[in-house]
């Protein structure tokens, strides 16, 4: 790696960009489905939805975290089926994937409830009326129209995810190459005598990642809405 | 194949209870706003489930709550124009045309030839729909629906949201497709010119109730029905264009009486229908002579109706077909009308406005 970053600083940016990429990609899909459920259907539950989906926002981090430990460790009722068939979650990178991806999906299901809201009824009952059935009005209707919400979302999320720290620390700890990643490797090295010009290089690539991805979804939904509006 | 339409729905204080036919042609469901036009729409579309019912479309079920069966939408096959257009934003107007093709199991291309050479489409076909104006946006919405092939083509009031110019522009599509008898069409209008050029059958709605229905000619000239209230009253006369004269008139064979209009585009020999506004017509006892009008049509008084206002509406047997005549009661009394007198109602000829008459 080049010289001004350490072999440590490196690793832990490595790190993070991949549990965050993970983190929103493989939430994306069901926090279109939440907010779409929450926004478009009636079904009893639907209350209990939106407060477990809100939770992560209000909780303590470090509350969720402990809850993730509690239900995704080793010995959790959820953490030892999966360990049956191979998906370990403790103490591994996929579990901050999974810390991540939890801390950041309230923002990411507000943002695409909002665009999905935003859509006019109207459209969807044209379409129904050219022969499309539910799944594919969805599919040529719906989400074509709120993908400047979904990619909001999306970004949303992946920032929060590159920020998450209460969370991941509790339930994945805070291990160099493998759970270590940018927040907490700013607590590590803050934590160490002498290392504070190592947190601020990995403080300056907090800020221009966070930044990057901002100036990107700007970009991206500007163009994308402009594309859906018809011009 | 004619659609029959049965439905019974609550809303807060509104309440529908309509039966009606709509046999091949246009069929216009004709009443004020409130009157339940929207509401019928939606429940044949499938966009709405009312509360009791049965709409079948030749022997097809559509709906039937008695044996709890209700064909979503996509299944219906009722291409449906609605008032706002509601083109897919997101796609150009080819990829709209195709969107119900597509569906419908047509190919690419299939009839597309047709629909956009009769439409005008063609310098369209790569613009979006934020690039349209709000004539070509309908036309487009019904090019859509046509292509969807439907059973139907339900019209909910879609010249509503355009200007007077725009509706000249898109009445004459709806006419082609009623004479080349392409699919029956379920229009909605609150407009009686509308009415009057587009009707094959009119079905009239007061309050959720129909209140008269047959041809257009029966339910304009009918006295006793006014959907659109006493300023929409309106004879349709059907006349055949004769020739047409250099000062810019065309002259009409009307039952063997002349009728003189502003000049109509249209061939001697074609079979045109011509709306006489009641609120527009004179009448005279004896034949009037030193008169600027060019229309003078001969006939009985058939029937007096007044109402609670200063008018009364006369309806006048000609030869030319029905006349409604609206004139004060003063002057009906002063002429001392009756019904079976003679009498003689004029019609100046720029009173006839070119949306009041349709091929």
């Amino acid at each position: 790696m080049n010289g001004w970053l350490s072999p440590g600083a490196a690793e832990a940016l490595a790190l993070s960009l991949k549990v965050s990429v993970w983190a929103t990609l493989a939430s994306l899909p069901v926090g279109v489905l939440c907010a779409v459920a929450l926004a478009r259907w009636r079904f009893p539950g639907r209350q209990v939805l939106n407060l477990l989906v809100h939770l992560p926002l209000v909780l303590p981090p470090v509350v969720t975290g402990y809850l993730l430990l509690v239900s995704f460790g080793t010995r959790g009722p959820v953490g030892a089926a999966l360990a049956e068939i191979g998906v370990v979650f403790a103490f591994r990178w996929t579990g901050a994937a999974l810390a991540a991806a939890i801390m950041a999906f309230p923002l990411m299901v507000r943002a695409i409830r909002l665009s999905l809201d935003a859509v006019d009824p109207g459209l969807e009952a044209a379409a129904a009326t050219l022969g499309a059935s539910r799944p594919w009005v969805f599919a040529t209707v719906t989400l074509p129209l709120i993908l400047p919400g979904v990619l909001t979302g999306a970004v949303l999320a992946f920032a929060k995810a590159m920020g998450e720290f209460g969370a991941t620390i509790t339930f994945v700890s805070n291990i160099p190459g493998e759970t270590q990643t940018l927040p907490t490797a700013i607590y590590a090295f803050l934590q160490v005598p002498g290392a504070e010009g190592d947190a601020l290089v990995l403080v300056s690539l907090s800020v221009a990642v966070a930044m990057a991805a901002l100036m990107l979804s700007e970009w991206l939904s500007g163009r994308v809405a402009s594309w859906v509006a018809g011009r | 194949m004619s659609l029959s339409v049965r439905l019974a729905h609550r809303a807060g204080d509104f309440t529908l209870d309509a039966a009606f036919r709509a046999p091949a042609g246009v069929t216009v469901l004709f009443g004020r706003s409130g009157s339940g036009k929207t509401t019928i729409v939606n429940a044949v579309a499938g966009l709405m489930r009312p509360d009791a019912g049965r709409v079948a479309m030749g022997d097809r079920v559509l709906l039937d709550t008695a044996r709890g069966l209700c064909l979503p939408p996509h299944r219906r096959g009722m291409g449906t124009v609605f008032q706002d257009g509601r083109l897919f934003p997101h796609l150009t107007v080819r990829q709209n045309l195709g969107y119900g093709r597509w569906f419908a199991g047509g190919s690419a291309g299939t009839g597309t030839g047709r629909v956009v050479e009769m439409l005008g489409l063609g310098p369209l076909l790569d613009r979006r729909p934020g690039a349209l104006s709000g004539g070509e946006k309908q036309r487009v919405a019904i090019g859509r629906a046509l292509l969807a092939r439907p059973r139907m083509i339900l019209a909910d009031e879609p010249l509503s949201s355009l200007d007077e110019a725009r509706k000249a522009e898109i009445l004459p599509y709806f006419e082609r497709l009623r004479d080349e008898g392409v699919v029956p069409i379920l229009y909605v209008s609150h407009a009686p010119a509308e009415v009057a050029r587009l009707a094959t059958t009119v079905v009239a709605l007061d309050r959720g109730r129909v209140v008269a229905q047959g041809s257009a000619a029966d339910v304009l000239g009918d006295a006793s029905v006014a959907p659109a209230g006493v300023r929409g009253l309106g004879a349709l006369l059907e006349a055949r264009v004769l020739r047409h004269h250099d000062d810019g008139l065309t002259e009409l064979d009307a039952g063997g009486l002349a009728l003189f209009l502003p000049r109509v585009a249209l061939s001697p020999g074609r079979v045109i229908r011509v709306r006489i506004a009641a609120q527009e017509v004179i009448l005279s006892r004896d034949p009037p002579s030193g008169l600027s009008a060019l229309n003078i049509l001969p006939g009985h008084v058939q029937a007096i109706r007044a109402g609670d206002g200063p008018g009364v509406l006369v309806t006048v047997d000609t030869r030319a077909g029905r006349v409604l005549a609206r004139v004060t009661r003063r002057s009906a009394e002063r002429l001392g009308l009756t019904v079976g007198r003679p009498c003689h109602a004029i019609v100046k000829t720029l009173a006839i406005a070119p949306q009041d008459v349709g091929a």
